[in-house]
């Protein structure tokens, strides 16, 4: 077995095609194993254009730059890290279906040079597909530094394809991927050979052969690339085999070829005998292309000492948790008061401004505090979203779910589940489609059944204002703290029950990757965190707006005229300054209540009036289930109105007067259980397809956060609060 | 030749079986373990529920059932 080369002659295809023709597209996908940092190149590469969206179809977060050079445009799309062409999970399927129907001029291959030999046999998979490919060998600073090196030249000849070696980190390389991509677009250079074991070869040449009989696979290359898929035993290539009109005889051979070939290579599987090949190959090649660094403890060896020690490693993992939420409520909250003077400024300006009137009031106490109400959190948020991400980034994660794995199991989940599990503390839309790394759809439905439990960042707001109205600022962060482990606690006993009741069986096996520690790229961790901050103030300005919105004319009208004239005439008639205070506050509490919205509020009171609530918290949790956010904006409306007085003016004096202690604990209990918002809601029906576990799962959440409310609030109540 | 699960943490050796079926064989053999793989054992939880090995510089995490799968040859030195 050998990997043959072809002619490198490159000087040939440099010529400056068509600078002065309309822009050419070249269409690259971009594939690698995971953790290889496709990312970080795709985030360093200069004048590039990044656009984020999804698969189509599915929820997998799709991101593509665009890039113009020489009078092209090239379009690179990032595909989920995938380790091999026999897809094992969901997002891996969503790489290789790109990869074998969407249509695309050639592959950028990333691979990790510290792990080269390992990603070259999915770099031989993908050599299979002959296409036009470059292979991106990233990271070479960490080899380099440890004294190895990565032959460049060697491997290109004996790969046949274009090599580039890359670090992101230090930017080195990353920008003469553009020149190699118009380079490798504009050549006629054969397409990249590689050649398996003789005895192999002459069946694929068989399968090659039967092939050609039907007219779809005319294409020798293509032919190729099924027959050998085949022998690797792809479930998706043979499913298009299936419907062949040569299926019965392409069957029948390749029944025969599987049986010579397992005799002869005395293998269970010709997709083990391919693989046993690759291996070999890519043993064959690193050793020649490669100097391995001498062998030392690196600095994740020492760190994986402690970090997943049998004993420390758990406690330490329990104490950057509670670090990571003493740190969003403390220091998020010193940007919060500037805001929060801000939009009041905002306010008063407006009211200073425009006529008094209908379109005064709906910026004024309307939309603007309401937005207001909703961006105050941005800090938390951005912070609690960078902590993930530095957790996810820097490799931790993966040892975190190392040691949970052992209790998860216990709770009938397993360790993986873990990474979507604190994904759900950032936002619970993103946490659904990273249950996909679960194979096993039992493992997956209960996972994302118990999701809603971790409190997602839009909650955040709600508990930060309710916590500052209601318990004593020195135990902020721990009440913080406190809900959302309780929070976790409640998704693991519900898994429990779940996993007894109605899904009986084993949990899916347990294998993963356990990358080294990086320091992650900050402009990666940057690009993130924008890319966040701007969909947040995207909601805010438009959804959060409208809703509030909604909510404002709800609660302002009908205008009961009879009732202002009767006031206005006591008002009139009254003494001190302190009596048409109170008769106006007065006015301004009769509106809101004959208002729609008090009507509305009314109307649902009853069900959660066990819990202490009124009508006004009983409209903002309702209003939450469009997004726990309103929950925040739609209190600031109901209760900023018949606001007359000067120095009681903020929120959180206003609910205190409002709402006992015991109510705010049952809400906060409601908000920490109930269905999550209508993006959430959303992304569970698109990812989940039987309606018994759809509809399972907008009844249940409901009914248990009303029965842990009501018990908690009767608790209070025993205890004496 | 024994399980993984039988080899004490530090042991190292070649691995020289992996019972395990597909596709818990393709994912253990695309993680860089596979027949004549060099490998050594990093660690595993204080129940020894969930081990940790390392194969040509990649580290990865396993439960005890699919440890239990893979078999090696230790070299010296190991009990």
């Amino acid at each position: 077995m050998k990997c043959r080369n072809c002619d490198t002659d490159e000087s040939g295809s440099r010529n400056g095609t068509g600078t002065e023709q309309k822009m050419k597209k070249i269409k690259v996908a971009l594939a690698g194993q995971p953790n290889v940092g496709k990312s970080s190149i795709i985030n360093s590469m200069t004048g590039a254009r990044l656009h984020v969206g999804n698969f189509s179809g599915v929820t997998v977060e799709k991101k593509e730059i665009f890039i113009e050079k020489d009078g092209y445009e090239i379009e690179m799309v990032d595909l989920p890290g995938i380790y091999s062409l026999n897809a094992y999970t969901p997002e891996e399927q969503v790489a290789k279906k790109f990869l074998y129907n969407e249509d695309y001029d050639l592959i950028i291959n990333v691979a990790d040079a510290n792990t080269l030999s390992r990603n070259l046999i999915f770099t031989f998979q993908l050599m299979d597909m002959q296409k036009k490919m470059i292979l991106v060998v990233n990271m070479i600073d960490e080899v380099e530094k440890q004294g190895g090196k990565v032959d460049r030249d060697k491997l290109e000849e004996l790969l046949g394809i274009p090599v580039i070696l890359t670090s992101a980190k230090e930017h080195r390389g990353v920008d003469e991927i553009v020149d190699h991509v118009i380079e490798v677009y504009t050549s006629q250079k054969p397409k990249n050979k590689l050649f398996y074991d003789e005895r192999i070869e002459e069946q694929i040449e068989k399968l090659v052969k039967m092939l050609h009989k039907s007219p779809h696979f005319k294409d020798p290359d293509e032919a190729r690339f099924i027959a050998i898929r085949l022998l690797d035993r792809d479930e998706e290539v043979y499913k298009v085999i299936h419907d062949l009109p040569i299926f019965i005889e392409l069957h029948e051979m390749l029944g025969q070829i599987y049986r010579e070939l397992e005799m002869e290579f005395d293998e269970e599987s010709t997709s083990d005998i391919l693989s046993d090949e690759r291996y070999a190959m890519a043993k064959a090649l690193v050793l020649k292309a490669l100097k391995k660094p001498p062998k030392k403890l690196t600095l994740t060896d020492r760190l994986d000492r402690l970090l997943i020690h049998p004993i420390l490693g758990l406690p330490i993992f329990l104490f950057f948790m509670w670090l990571l939420f003493q740190i969003t409520f403390e220091v998020g909250s010193v940007p919060m008061e500037w805001i929060d003077a801000a939009f009041t400024e905002i306010s008063n300006t407006i009211n200073a401004v425009l006529p008094a009137g209908a379109i005064q009031s709906v910026l004024a106490d309307g939309i603007v505090p309401a937005v207001g109400s909703v961006i105050m959190f941005l800090p938390n948020i951005l912070i609690l979203f960078l902590g993930i991400n530095l957790l996810e980034q820097t490799g931790y994660m993966a040892r975190a779910a190392f040691l949970l794995d052992g209790f998860m199991k216990k709770f009938g989940l397993q360790g993986k589940a873990f990474i979507p599990l604190v994904s759900g503390f950032g936002c619970t839309v993103p946490a659904y489609m990273a249950a996909r790394t679960l194979k096993n759809p039992k493992d997956r439905i209960i996972t994302m059944l118990v999701l809603g439990f971790m409190s997602c960042s839009a909650r955040l707001p709600v508990y930060v204002l309710l916590i500052g109205a209601f318990f004593p600022t020195s135990h902020a962060g721990n009440i913080l703290f406190i809900i959302y482990i309780s929070g976790a606690i409640l998704g693991l006993i519900v898994a429990k029950i779940l996993r007894m009741v109605l899904f009986k069986g084993e949990p899916e096996p347990f294998v993963m990757e356990m990358p080294p520690y990086r320091f992650p790229s900050m402009k990666a961790l940057g690009v993130e965190l924008w890319i966040k901050a701007k969909l947040f103030l995207k909601k805010a300005g438009t959804f959060i707006a409208g809703a509030s919105m909604i909510i404002w004319f709800l609660s302002s009208y009908p205008h009961d005229s009879l009732l202002v004239q009767s006031y206005e005439a006591k008002i009139e008639a009254a003494i001190d300054e302190a009596a048409k205070m109170q008769l106006q506050s007065e006015l301004a509490a009769k509106e809101l209540e004959n208002s729609y919205l008090g009507t509305i509020g009314k109307t649902i009171e009853p069900v959660f009036a066990p819990l202490g609530f009124d009508w006004r918290v009983s409209v903002a949790t309702i209003a939450g289930l469009a997004a726990k956010e309103v929950v925040v904006s739609t209190l600031a409306t109901l209760y900023a109105v018949g606001d007359a007085d000067e120095k009681s003016n903020t929120l959180i004096e206003r609910l205190r007067e409002n709402i006992s202690f015991k109510a705010a604990v049952a809400l906060i209990v409601i908000i920490m259980i109930y269905s999550p918002c209508i993006a959430a809601m959303s992304t569970f029906w698109a990812e989940v397809p039987q309606w018994a576990w759809r509809g399972f799962y907008m009844v249940y959440p409901n009914v248990l956060a009303w029965l842990m409310a009501f018990g908690v609030y009767n608790l209070l109540g025993v205890l004496g609060y | 030749m024994k399980p993984l699960t039988e080899c004490t943490i530090g042991c190292e050796g070649r691995i020289v079986k992996i019972k395990a079926k597909d596709p818990i064989k393709g994912r253990l053999f695309s993680l860089g373990l596979a027949k004549g793989s060099e490998i050594k054992i990093l660690d595993h939880t204080l129940a020894k529920q969930t081990w940790e090995v390392e194969s040509d510089g990649t580290k990865i995490a396993l439960r005890e059932e699919e440890a239990a799968s893979v078999f090696m040859e230790p070299k010296g030195g190991c009990k």
